[in-house]
């Protein structure tokens, strides 16, 4: 391989576990040869400091995202949707907790 | 909604016992992390029978989630207003949902849906007992909430907590929905209780059909259940059968006396030395046989189930078929862009 920067490499998006039973959570990202080589690319950058106890990398492009312009039509119809809350229902306080 | 404690004895479980007490030294270090309070994860080594317990387990809650869709589904087209059959459809696509998050945490421990989805469909899996009894009125629809879904919370609050991480995290997304779904249930039957006086007694006659079948749900008493020694061993289940049930029954006695309600039971009492409130027997003919197929309501749950999967058939080929129309259709764009 020629000695160029990594940006030849593909790019993969890391996913960190802080703590044990916690869901792995979105990071950041990194160019690595293969998904071996970016997992140990990951842990070198992404828990330096104890952050994580795993890690999950993707290759990028194997994510499919939600459009952008799509925002609204997407989301904004759960707004008028509040009672799916428990705060919408009045629970009298003699009840307690519910 | 919710999994039952259905703790039906069996061979798995029986030669389960063995090897916590014989442990490999793979076993004994499984234990030990069960004793530190670790998360198990799906690549971390585990028991087979800690495998095959959650598979059962979690399936069985997934199907309890997917089958409970229908006794309320019953009254979506029938709710008294627009804000109830808003709020009812709300709930019933909810507990869609809550399927969903729990065949995929199955799927992690390397199970396949469709084959847990046949298990349910031919009648050798179990749901929970519960959706197998009708809902005659509207009340029932907030019986269902503020009884069913709450003495679901109270056994689901707890597996927040248990030892296979993906079902700990599935079981906090459910909890945290489950909320809405035991208040508009409250809501619906205090309505009721705050109506005419035949609304209230739509109310009354619902508690009592109700009341039974949901203190079943907890499962038998803590001395007939063979799975709760192996499952608590495993941290799978952090609180015994008994215990859910004691803690239900008390706090749900006073939500009742302040509905103006009274539970059909005839024994129920404070207990001052206990701390408790005493209530009567069990009629555990009646949970099994619900449990094994002969409730009021089996056969149609199950034949709607069938009914409504093989319904959906033609989505699923459709959507099979509008994939590989795209799939053919990016490989012919790349081999024109290649020929250009």
């Amino acid at each position: 391989m020629s000695p160029q920067s990594g940006s030849a490499w593909p790019l993969f998006e890391v996913f960190i576990r802080n703590k044990q039973g916690l869901d792995h959570k979105h990071v950041g990202s990194l160019h690595a040869s293969d998904p071996a080589h970016a997992v140990t690319l990951a842990r070198d950058v992404y828990t330096r400091r104890q952050e994580g106890v795993s890690i999950w990398v993707v290759p990028s492009n194997a994510i499919t995202a939600s459009d952008p312009d799509q925002k609204a039509d997407n989301f904004d119809p759960m707004a008028s949707k509040i009672y799916r809350h428990p705060t919408f229902y009045d629970i009298p306080e003699e009840i307690g907790h519910m | 909604m919710y999994t039952q404690a259905l703790d039906v004895p069996d061979i798995a479980a029986q030669q389960a016992a063995p090897h916590a007490h014989g442990a490999s030294p793979a076993e004994a270090n499984f234990l030990a992390r069960i004793a530190r309070d670790e998360k198990i994860e799906p690549q971390d080594e585990m028991p087979e029978d800690y495998r095959k317990s959650l598979i059962r387990q979690i399936s069985q809650h997934a199907h309890s989630e997917v089958v409970g869709m229908l006794p309320e589904g019953n009254w979506i087209t029938r709710a008294p207003s627009l804000k109830r059959k808003e709020i009812l459809l709300a709930k019933v696509q909810d507990e869609g949902g809550h399927g969903l998050y729990l065949y995929s945490a199955a799927e992690t421990l390397g199970a396949s849906r469709d084959d847990l989805v046949d298990a349910l469909h031919s009648g050798k899996a179990k749901y929970s007992s519960i959706f197998n009894y009708p809902t005659d009125s509207w009340a029932d629809i907030g019986t269902i909430g503020w009884l069913v879904d709450g003495a679901a919370i109270m056994n689901q609050v707890p597996l927040c907590r248990c030892s296979y991480g993906p079902y700990a995290r599935a079981m906090i997304r459910v909890c945290k929905e489950e909320s809405f779904h035991q208040r508009q249930g409250f809501d619906i039957v205090r309505a009721l209780c705050e109506g005419t006086a035949a609304q209230k007694q739509m109310a009354q006659e619902s508690v009592n059909r109700w009341w039974w079948p949901t203190l079943m749900m907890f499962g038998p008493h803590d001395s007939d259940s063979e799975h709760t020694g192996q499952a608590s061993a495993w941290g799978i289940k952090r609180i015994s059968n008994d215990d859910l049930r004691q803690r239900f029954v008390d706090v749900t006695v006073p939500q009742a006396a302040f509905l103006g309600l009274t539970l059909p039971d005839a024994l129920l009492k404070w207990n001052a030395d206990r701390g408790h409130y005493d209530f009567g027997p069990i009629d555990w003919n009646e949970f099994w046989r619900v449990v094994k197929g002969d409730g009021p309501c089996n056969a149609e749950r199950l034949n709607d189930r069938v009914q409504a999967f093989d319904d959906g058939g033609w989505v699923r080929e459709a959507a099979a078929a509008h994939a590989d129309k795209r799939a053919r259709r990016a490989v012919s764009a790349a081999s024109v862009r290649i020929a250009a």
